[in-house]
């Protein structure tokens, strides 16, 4: 039943998919002025530029070359960055750990404060917590991710010196952890090395808390809504009269149900931690794959660009069918319906 | 707008200081970004003094790491940002409310297009794909424009499906066929009129999150060069100064930046009271 379930969201993905493999291509071709000029460099002859173009396939139709670039993808090649001297596939997966890490890090953080405070919020309607959680829902949304970092630099760094240095994963001295997951917080913990460890936290902690304050808004709005709906229905009245303890009632009954609208706005905010995510990693010179897009883009360097918006487009369509299969797994009601 | 629902929007501004207060912040805006330019003390892209000044009353925001007073960048940039995010917003509005009114009127296969179209967009993360969409086109404050109005293209494209859909049988929409009138004429005289005033909610909260996309891509290097005064670009040259402690630099057009945001989303939700009090939250 489960596995026919992921297969039918897994056809359903396809076309999704499909169509970031269309918009990659189209923006491949786009590229500003005459590629084939770009490529040959500035001294080329008409010749030279003709040769390119006849190598880069840019003289066929537009069929044609989408045929030749979908053989290219499935075996792998994205080209090759100018600036690394690199493939850019291999580039993508050295650095998708680190963005990986700071991103589900900061996922970690905002669902844990949007969700405790949300619910808190809705248990004591204009309480002084509900006011808080409209001051932060308000203002969250209005904090560009960027901004919140460097304050939080110049907070936590300049004045009173208890983060290290906004540059990286570690400290100049310190080796990463033997290569297991990628993720440094868990690869060290596998080593058994504590001060790596402290040093990966160290490093990561600011750059994850401004990724995450601009989740928790959302989270928080959502949860504080769903809770004050389902705090007023008619089971928590029964569980209530059943003599069941606040506590029972609060977490086991309410937040269990309340969270379901929360897992669906889930994929939005996705959208935006990993929007966010190329920020945060300019901010905090974090080597994941958005300050490497960054990077390329300044230096016109655009296979790398393209690499990385398609990765991230199909990251996005993976983890919107795990939010969707999730949901499914939190809501048994919905298996009668797939 | 008729004298009855003037004297609608009275009442409830007067019932919602907040409100009154974020039309007040948003023709601030406004005034900055159309005569700010013209009234600043210093020239925003020259020296004005001594380098990396701590503000001062000569220099109420300080000066930047070549001299510029950063009180005079900060307003002078309002032109820039607020175009940017109001022609942004412009394009989609005229494109995404046409498409998305067609595929609730029509169904079928314009649908089933505009739907394709506005999902394959919202396959990515939105910050990422206007990312993508500059590099393509190339790295110009115009193509900023055209990003930011593309990402929100699926957003303008759901509300004004869902309404214009509600719509197609509605007793006004059944008058204006029945007298003979054409499917065209129907979509732009019946229905988009009354899409008009949901859309203007959406207008207000998408100008803050445009202000936000606009001000992202210049922090990462895209679009507009320096030295043109410009909030996200004056945030990424304060970055590295704010390492040696020279805060004014960054936060001045960083609270810019939070301010507009927060004007666009406040305006939103009290256009919203206005005009649909029944989502009022």
């Amino acid at each position: 039943m489960m596995l026919a379930v992921i297969a039918g969201r897994l056809a359903a993905a396809l076309p999704t998919l499909a169509g970031v493999v269309v918009v990659t291509f189209l923006l491949t071709r786009a590229l500003p002025g005459d590629p084939a000029a770009y490529f040959a460099g500035p001294a080329a002859t008409r010749e030279a530029v003709e040769q390119i173009r006849a190598q880069l396939g840019l003289d066929r139709s537009l069929g044609v070359q989408f045929l030749g670039y979908l053989r290219e993808l499935a075996r792998g090649d994205l080209g090759l960055s100018i600036t690394t001297g690199q493939p850019v596939l291999s580039d993508i997966v050295a650095r998708l750990p680190a963005s990986a890490e700071l991103t589900l890090l900061a996922l970690l953080f905002a669902a844990l404060a949007g969700i405790s405070l949300g619910a808190l919020a809705a248990l004591r309607p204009n309480g002084w917590l509900d006011n808080l959680c409209r001051v932060i829902a308000t203002l969250g949304v209005c904090l560009p991710a960027f901004f919140t970092g460097l304050l939080l630099i110049y907070v936590f760094y300049y004045l009173l010196g208890w983060a290290p240095a906004p540059l990286g994963r570690l400290d100049a001295f310190a080796a990463p952890p033997p290569h297991v997951t990628g993720f440094f917080l868990i690869d060290s913990l596998l080593a058994g090395d504590g001060e790596t460890f402290r040093s990966a936290l160290a490093q990561i902690l600011l750059p994850a808390l401004s990724l995450g304050i601009f989740a928790v808004a959302p989270i928080a709005r959502i949860t504080r809504g769903s809770m004050l709906a389902v705090m007023s229905s008619d089971f928590i009245r029964a569980a209530r009269a059943h003599g069941l303890s606040a506590r029972t009632v609060v977490i086991a009954y309410a937040l269990r149900n309340a969270l379901l609208p929360v897992v669906t706005t889930l994929g939005m905010v996705f959208s935006f931690l990993l929007g966010a995510n190329v920020l945060i990693e300019k901010v905090f010179a974090w080597p994941g794959i958005g300050s490497y897009a960054v990077e390329a883009l300044i230096a016109s360097d655009y296979a790398p660009v393209q690499g990385f918006v398609m990765t991230m487009g199909f990251l996005y369509v993976l983890l919107n069918l795990a939010i969707d299969l999730l949901y499914r797994v939190i809501d048994p009601r919905m298996e009668v319906t797939a | 707008m008729s004298a009855a629902s003037l004297a609608h929007a009275r009442h409830v501004l007067s019932g919602n200081p907040v409100t009154a207060l974020a039309f007040g912040l948003f023709a601030l805006l406004v005034g900055t970004a159309i005569i700010g330019p013209e009234l600043v003390p210093f020239d925003p892209i020259a020296a004005a003094g001594p380098a990396l000044q701590p503000p001062s009353a000569r220099h109420p925001f300080g000066t930047d790491a070549i001299g510029r007073d950063v009180f005079s960048r900060v307003i002078a940039a309002a032109r820039l940002d607020l175009g940017m995010a109001f022609a942004a917003v412009a394009i989609v509005f005229a494109c995404g409310t046409l498409a998305g009114a067609a595929a609730g009127l029509f169904g079928g296969w314009t649908d089933r297009i505009v739907g394709r179209l506005a999902d394959t967009i919202m396959a990515f993360p939105l910050f990422v794909l206007a990312m993508g969409i500059v590099a393509a086109l190339g790295n110009t404050v115009t193509n900023i424009v055209i990003a930011t109005a593309v990402v929100n293209f699926p957003l303008y494209v759901r509300i004004a499906r869902t309404e214009a859909s509600t719509r197609r049988g509605a007793g006004y929409v059944e008058a204006a066929r029945l007298s003979g009138y054409g499917e065209a004429h129907i979509l732009f005289r019946e229905i988009l009129p009354n899409l008009l005033p949901i859309m203007m909610v959406q207008v207000s909260l998408t100008l803050g999150y445009a202000i936000l996309n606009c001000a992202g891509l210049s922090f990462i290097g895209l679009g507009v060069r320096p030295p043109a005064p410009e909030w996200g670009i004056m945030v990424a040259e304060g970055a590295s100064a704010i390492i040696s402690g020279e805060w004014w630099i960054a936060l001045f057009p960083g609270l810019a930046l939070m301010t507009a945001v927060f004007t666009f989303n406040l305006l939103g939700d009290g256009l919203r009271d206005i005009v649909d009090p029944r989502r009022r939250t």
